[in-house]
């Protein structure tokens, strides 16, 4: 059966529309993402002033304020995310991995798929009944323990993952020279894949550093500083919220700000965890 | 699976190059002896010719042995490559003797044959009979046999010490006869040799089979088992 | 079939001169003092092994084997695949717990001691039979010298002056102490395999074991690099007892004193490696060593 030339034409205009089409899609979906981008900046870029960053939210109508109460409450509530979902996502990720009977372990897994699924506003509500309600205000207390639920299952699923990608002979070696399981798992395991599960929190950060709904009823916002943890405390989700629903010019402008901003902060985190990955794959052979 | 095949077929041609040699050798021997006892001159040239045979082979089996061990083979293996080349050394040898055995014959059958009774014809047939003991415990693979073929290497020891004296004494007595005495002399030494190299080939047949080291003990010993 | 073999030479000592006390009150990590070696006395058993036998759930990997290991000497393993020799390996330093399903029946003795007793802890155990696995494995995360002292240093050793000179002793042990001497700071993985491998010795030789177990320690290797460990192996003799397990039979014949032979989870046969390999008395064995199975 010979290549005849008329097929090899035929072959190469296929080759070549399958090839158009790809990078059709490709386009279709950086396109978006490019045009989102401009038009933040080209509608937010205007109103990024020092006050706009120092600045807490002014009454409508009078100039200037900013956000600067909501950048700091944000990152404050990522910390107290942090300081919940950290230490259980990764000693769960490490009972999955090292200890645990099949059996249990599969149920686990399980029951981390399906929270990780759960609406983040159930767990807004969920933190609400915890927090806010026996201490009768909103609290940052609340919004940092929403935001940590939210991040449990992914920070248990991805230690986990690293945890067992870790290669079965370093174990063996260490527990070969009269280690200890713990020990092993701490001084050995832990340390080969601190990269992955540095990643994973990260990941789970920028998930988190966006949620609004489990905000609304749980740290409320504030117009002004937090000054006490126990105080309702804003946020740049909540306040963009806020912000963007009102009438005034003004505060619609420092919105896209604010959304700018928060893109920007999300965007620092995806840096950071392709540093954090990036070295992780050339050193696993 | 290639590599067993491989290994086996050239296990197989070591065998079959020692059978040969063997067979080679055992001829000269014979017709060595023939050579004298009829006084065949063409006879005696031909096994001279016939020692070259032998020697390729020692080379070729020497060669062959090489390459095996350098294939690290191990067990009944390994004891086979190593007999193989300490037996093919020693027919070479037995094919020399043989040669010289023809030389003797030649130059004899040029001159009138000595009136003396010697029993140079029974030992002619013990060394042989002990050479293909030997051989045939090889090829059985029977380690009884060989093991009884030592102790009878004494038998022909004994004979070549009798023929020495008397030959001896005939040539003290009759020195026209001193030439054709001291080939005679020559015959029976070569003789015992060949019963020496027998004896070897018997007792490297024991080791093959038995991986028991029997040299130099002076006893055949039971068989191990 | 008789499967209790020992070499013959071998009898299993009943106990280190004086310091041996009765079971119970011994506790398992006072090693016992070392019998000086004298070469002329008899040779004394560093692991006496008795109808062990290994199940992984209802699969039977080990059947009834007894071998008595000889202190100071080198005992190779050989046997195909599939047919216990690693089992049997990890079992006489308790590394096939590891598996959830493992079970095993029978006793096994270090220098006399019941390294399965009711109070005797695996990482104990493992302190004093060291191990060294096919592919090197030293810990990413660390430095040469880092790799070495880990066992000491994990256990509680902080004395600076105390870790170098282990290192130094180590590594001269493992003959890698020249390569490494000046860079003792550089990540381990940036050594070569055969150089890793040595770590790996240097490693587990760091925290003083008794026994040294190796599971084909130079198969992953080239040539010159497993001559190297194999000439390693046989300095090592001097000060401690080894056991290899090895699917190279030439390594196993260069290499060892006694080699034992398992087909199928049993211990076909056992004996002085220039017997094995000149004249064994098994057809199993004379089978497999001549390359005619497995």
């Amino acid at each position: 059966m010979t290549v005849s030339s008329t097929n090899h034409v035929w072959r190469k205009a296929k080759s070549l529309a399958m090839n158009g089409l790809c990078v059709g899609c490709a386009v279709l979906v950086i396109l978006p993402l490019g045009l989102i981008l401009f038009y933040l900046i080209q509608k937010g870029a205007s109103s990024l002033n020092w006050d706009f960053f120092s600045g807490v939210p002014k009454s409508p109508g009078t100039v200037g304020g900013g956000m600067g109460n909501a950048i700091v409450g944000t990152l404050e509530l990522l910390a107290l995310a942090s300081f919940v979902g950290v230490p259980v996502g990764v000693l769960g990720g490490v009972y999955l991995a090292e200890y645990g009977g099949e059996r249990l372990n599969n149920w686990i897994r399980f029951w981390a798929d399906v929270l990780n699924g759960v609406p983040s506003i159930v767990w807004g509500m969920v933190a609400y009944a915890l927090v806010v309600l026996p201490m009768k205000h909103f609290s940052a207390w609340a919004g940092g323990l929403a935001l940590g639920f939210i991040m449990i299952p992914l920070v248990l699923r991805t230690t986990e993952e690293v945890l067992v990608l870790v290669p079965r002979s370093y174990r063996e070696a260490a527990l070969a020279l009269g280690l200890p399981q713990w020990k092993t798992i701490v001084r050995i395991v832990l340390p080969t894949a601190l990269r992955g599960i540095i990643t994973g929190i990260l990941l789970a950060m920028g998930r988190v550093a966006g949620e609004t709904a489990p905000l609304l009823f749980t740290a409320f916002g504030n117009s002004n500083w937090n000054r006490h943890l126990a105080e309702p405390i804003a946020a740049l989700p909540l306040q963009i919220f806020n912000y963007a629903i009102s009438p005034y010019d003004d505060w619609n402008r420092q919105a896209w700000a604010g959304a700018l901003v928060l893109v920007a902060m999300t965007f620092c985190l995806s840096l950071g965890v392709r540093f954090f990955s990036g070295g992780r794959f050339q050193k696993n052979t | 699976m290639e590599r067993i095949i491989v290994i086996d077929m050239d296990l197989d041609a070591l065998k079959q190059k020692l059978l040969t040699m063997a067979s080679h050798a055992e001829t000269a021997v014979n017709e060595a002896l023939r050579a004298l006892l009829e006084r065949d001159y063409e006879l005696a040239l031909r096994v001279k010719e016939n020692d070259r045979v032998i020697d390729q082979l020692e080379v070729e089996i020497d060669d062959l042995a090489i390459h095996l061990l350098a294939r690290a083979p191990l067990a009944s293996d390994l004891r086979l490559v190593t007999v193989a080349m300490k037996i093919s050394q020693n027919l070479e040898r037995v094919g020399d003797e043989a040669t010289k055995i023809a030389k003797r014959a030649r130059d004899l059958s040029q001159e009138p044959p000595v009136k003396v009774v010697i029993d140079l014809p029974r030992m002619a047939k013990l060394a042989l009979d002990l050479l293909k003991g030997a051989l045939d415990a090889f090829v059985n693979r029977d380690p009884i046999a060989a093991r009884a073929v030592i102790p009878r290497d004494k038998e022909v020891d004994g004979l070549n010490k009798q023929v020495t004296e008397q030959l001896a004494q005939h040539m003290m007595e009759n020195p026209d006869t001193i030439k054709r005495c001291l080939n005679l002399i020559t015959i029976s030494r070569s003789l015992e040799r060949i019963a020496d190299h027998a004896t070897n080939v018997a007792e490297e047949v024991v080791y093959l089979y038995e991986a028991q080291d029997i040299r130099h003990t002076g006893k055949t010993g039971k068989a191990g088992l | 079939m008789n499967l209790t073999m020992t070499p013959e030479e071998t009898k299993a000592v009943p106990g280190a001169p004086a310091e041996k006390s009765p079971p119970a009150p011994q506790r398992f990590e006072n090693k016992p003092a070392p019998a000086p070696a004298t070469p002329a006395s008899r040779p004394v058993a560093a692991l006496a092994v008795k109808n062990l036998s290994v199940f992984f759930g209802k699969h039977q990997v080990l059947k009834n084997v007894s071998i008595n290991i000889e202190a100071r000497a080198v005992t190779a393993i050989i046997g195909p695949s599939g047919c216990g020799k690693s089992t049997f390996l990890r079992s006489l330093n308790r590394m096939h717990e590891l598996v959830a399903t493992a079970r095993m029946e029978g006793d096994i003795r270090l220098f006399d001691q019941d390294i399965y007793g009711k109070d005797v802890e695996p990482v104990i155990v493992r302190r004093r039979v060291g191990m060294v696995f096919q592919k090197s494995n030293p810990f990413p995360t660390m430095t040469i010298g880092e790799n070495v002292t880990v066992g000491l240093r994990l256990n509680g050793v902080r004395n600076r002056a105390v870790l170098a000179e282990q290192t130094e002793k180590s590594l001269r042990m493992a003959a890698l102490w020249d390569e490494v001497k000046d860079r003792l700071n550089a990540p381990a993985v940036s050594l070569s395999g055969g150089q890793q491998q040595r770590l790996c010795i240097a490693r587990a030789l760091a925290v003083q074991p008794e026994v040294l177990l190796m599971d084909e320690p130079a198969s992953a290797l080239d040539p010159l690099a497993t001559s190297k460990i194999e000439d390693l192996i046989r300095e090592l003799r001097k000060d401690y007892t080894i056991v290899i397990v090895t699917h190279n039979m030439q390594q196993a014949a260069r290499a060892s004193d006694h080699t034992a032979f398992f087909y199928l989870g049993e211990l076909v046969e056992f004996g002085p490696t220039s017997q094995i390999f000149t004249n064994p008395k098994q057809k199993r064995t004379e089978d497999y060593v001549t390359g005619r199975f497995g």
